[in-house]
C-alpha cells in the first residue's frame, strides 16, 4: 500500500471510531424528526368578480374533507424528546428515515469535497460527478416549470396547463401566442446544434439572444450604472452637518466634506486611469497614478470581503457537520 | 452566405434595437416585453441543449471506456434521477389552493425526491465547493502578496484593515485607543475605507464597465462586431 493509501486508511479509521464513540454517548447523532400533518380540504362555491361563481378550497374537519393527504414537517429534536417523555407510544413525531439518510449523505458529500484539500481521490471525484449531474438537471427542471410551462405551454396549450398545473392561468392574447410560436421555432432551431449536420441553423436563435442581450445591457448599464453613479458623484462637496444644539458640528462637517472631496478625486482619477487613448504623462499621468492607488485600495477591500464571505460559508459547513450531523454543538437550542 | 451570416446579423440588430427603443418609446414597449419573453423561453430551451451536450460528452466517454468513465455513469445516473423526479414532480402534493390540479404543488419541498436531492446533495456539494475557496484564496494570497511597492502595500494594508475591522480581533487590537483617536480604531477605519476609497474606486470601475458594455453592445447591434458568430467554420 502506498503512503497516501495508508494516510487515507488512518483518516477514515479515526473518523469511523469518532462516529461510533459519538453515537454511543448522549442522545446520539445525525437524526431528523418530522411531525405528521394531515391536510383535509373541502371546496366551497363563492361569488367571484363579475358575479361568476368560483371554487375555493379551505381546511375542513377530516370527516367533511373531499381531498386529503399527509405532510411531514421537520421539527427540532427537542420536540421529539419532549413528546416521547410525555407519551412513549406517541407517533405524531417520528424519525424520518429519508431525511436522516439525506443528512448523512450531505455530511459524506461535505467531507468528500473537503478531502480534496489533502489530495484528489475517489470520494471527491464521486462528489464532483454527482454535483454535475444534479445541478444540470436541477436548472433544467427549474427552467421547465418556471418558464416553459407558464409562458410557452400556457400560451400554446392553455386548457391543459390550467387543468393540470395552473388553474389561475390568465388567457393569453394573440400577440403572446404568436411570440410563443416564434420562441418555439427558434428554440427548436437552437437544438439543431446537436444534429450531425446543419449546425449553422442554431445561429438564428443565437443571434436573437445576442441582440436582445446587447439591447438590454445598453439600457440597464447606462441607466443603473453610468447615470446613477454619475448622479451619486455629482453632489455638493461641502456638507454641513448640524449639531444637537442647532448650530454647525464643525468636526463632522470637516470629515464629511473631506470624504466627499476624496470620493470625487477618486472617481475622476480612477476614470483617468481607464483613459487609454491618451498617454499617461504629466497631469494625466499623475491623476492616473492616484487612480491606481484608489483601485488598489478597492481591490484590497474586495479581497478582504471575498475571504470573509468564503470563511462564512466554511463556518456554515462546519456548523452543518458539528450541529446538524454530529450534535456536538447546539447554537440554536434545537436539542436542549 | 445570406442564411448563415446576413440574416443572423439582421436578427441581432432587430432584437437589440427593439429592446433599446422600447426602453424610451411607449408605442413599442409591448413589443419589447414580447421580445423579452421570447428571450426567456429560448434561454429555458437552451438548458435542453446543455443537457444534450452533457449526455453526448458522457456517453462518448462511456462508450470509449475513457479514463474516469465510471464517474460519467454517476453523472448520467444522478442527472436522470433528478430530471425524472423534477419534471414529473414525483411525490409532490398538489397546492392547497388548487388540489385538483395534479401538478400544482411546488417540487422544491424536501418531502419530494427532487427537493430531497436539492437539500441533501446539491446544497452541501455546491456550498462546500465555494467554501473550499477560503483555503485556496488564503494560500494564493500568502504566496502572491508581497508589499514590494506602494500599490501592493495599499492592497495588502486595505485587505488587513477590512478583514480585522470586521472581526473581534480588530476590536481587541485597537480598542485601547482613546476616544479622540477613535477614528483610527480598526472597525472605524474599515468603515471609512469602505465608504470613501472603496466607493470611489468601485464607481470608477462601474462607470468604466458601463461605458465598455454600451460600446461593445452598440458594435454588435450595428454589425461591426461579428465575433459572436464564430469563425464561420460551422458545418
Amino acid at each position: 500500500m502506498t503512503r497516501q493509501g495508508k494516510t487515507w486508511l488512518v483518516m477514515c479509521g479515526v473518523l469511523a471510531a469518532l462516529l461510533i464513540a459519538r453515537g454511543l454517548t448522549g442522545e446520539g447523532l445525525g437524526r431528523v424528526y418530522v411531525k405528521k400533518v394531515e391536510v383535509s380540504l373541502g371546496s366551497e362555491q363563492v361569488a367571484g368578480a363579475q358575479g361568476v361563481s368560483q371554487t375555493i378550497w379551505k381546511e375542513v374537519p377530516a370527516d367533511k374533507a373531499t381531498m386529503k393527504w399527509v405532510e411531514w414537517n421537520q421539527v427540532a429534536p427537542k420536540e421529539f424528546f419532549a413528546a416521547r417523555a410525555a407519551n412513549p407510544a406517541q407517533d405524531s413525531i417520528s424519525l424520518s428515515w429519508p431525511r436522516t439518510i439525506g443528512l448523512w449523505l450531505g455530511a459524506f458529500f461535505t467531507l468528500a469535497i473537503m478531502s480534496f484539500l489533502y489530495a484528489d481521490n475517489i470520494a471527491y471525484k464521486l462528489a464532483e460527478a454527482t454535483v454535475i449531474g444534479v445541478s444540470a438537471a436541477y436548472w433544467m427542471v427549474i427552467g421547465f416549470w418556471e418558464t416553459l410551462v407558464p409562458k410557452l405551454f400556457g400560451a400554446l396549450t392553455p386548457t391543459l396547463v390550467s387543468k393540470l398545473v395552473l388553474p389561475s392561468l390568465q388567457p393569453s392574447d394573440v400577440v403572446q401566442q404568436i411570440s410563443m410560436w416564434v420562441a418555439l421555432v427558434l428554440g427548436v432551431m437552437m437544438l439543431w446544434r446537436l444534429a450531425p449536420r446543419g449546425g449553422w441553423i442554431a445561429a438564428w436563435p443565437l443571434a436573437f439572444i445576442v441582440g436582445v442581450t446587447a439591447g438590454l445591457k445598453i439600457v440597464s448599464h447606462v441607466e443603473s450604472d453610468l447615470m446613477a453613479q454619475a448622479a451619486a458623484t455629482m453632489q455638493p462637496i461641502v456638507e454641513v452637518v448640524p449639531s444637537a444644539t442647532g448650530g454647525t458640528d464643525w468636526y463632522a462637517t470637516t470629515w464629511a466634506t473631506l470624504a466627499n472631496a476624496l470620493v470625487l478625486v477618486g472617481v475622476v482619477c480612477g476614470l483617468v486611469y481607464f483613459l487609454f487613448s491618451v498617454q499617461h504623462k504629466g497631469v494625466i499621468g499623475g491623476a492616473a497614478r492616484v487612480g491606481v492607488w484608489y483601485l488598489m485600495i478597492t481591490f484590497g477591500a474586495a479581497f478582504g470581503f471575498t475571504v470573509m464571505g468564503r470563511i462564512a460559508l466554511l463556518a456554515a459547513r462546519f456548523e452543518f457537520l458539528f450541529d446538524d450531523w454530529l450534535w456536538l454543538i447546539d447554537p440554536n437550542h434545537l436539542r436542549s | 452566405m445570406i442564411l448563415r451570416r446576413t440574416i443572423p446579423i439582421w436578427i441581432a440588430t432587430l432584437g437589440g434595437f427593439v429592446m433599446l427603443i422600447s426602453a424610451f418609446g411607449k408605442p413599442i414597449e409591448g413589443m419589447g416585453e414580447s421580445f423579452a419573453e421570447v428571450f426567456n423561453v429560448i434561454a429555458a430551451i437552451a438548458f435542453v441543449l446543455g443537457a444534450g451536450s452533457l449526455l453526448k460528452a458522457n456517453l462518448t466517454k462511456i462508450s470509449r471506456r475513457d479514463a474516469g468513465w465510471g464517474f460519467a455513469i454517476v453523472t448520467l445516473s444522478t442527472f436522470a434521477v433528478t430530471l425524472i423526479a423534477g419534471i414529473f414532480k414525483v411525490g409532490v402534493n398538489p397546492s392547497r389552493d388548487f388540489p385538483l390540479a395534479t401538478f400544482s404543488g411546488k417540487q422544491t419541498t424536501p418531502e419530494s425526491p427532487f427537493g430531497w436531492l436539492y437539500e441533501y446533495a446539491m446544497v452541501p456539494l455546491t456550498s462546500t465547493m465555494f467554501a473550499l475557496l477560503a483555503f485556496y484564496v488564503a494560500s494564493a494570497a500568502f504566496r502572491a502578496f508581497r508589499a514590494k511597492n506602494l500599490e501592493a502595500g495599499l492592497l495588502l494594508g486595505t485587505a488587513f484593515i477590512v478583514l480585522l475591522g470586521r472581526t473581534f480581533a480588530g476590536v481587541i487590537l485597537t480598542g485601547w485607543l482613546p476616544e479622540w483617536a477613535s477614528g483610527l480604531r480598526l472597525e472605524n477605519l474599515s468603515v471609512y475605507v469602505m465608504q470613501v476609497f472603496n466607493t470611489a474606486g468601485n464607481r470608477a470601475i462601474i462607470v468604466g464597465i458601463a461605458l465598455g458594455v454600451a460600446a461593445t453592445s452598440l458594435r454588435i447591434l450595428l454589425g461591426v462586431d461579428r465575433s459572436w458568430m464564430g469563425t464561420g467554420g460551422d458545418r
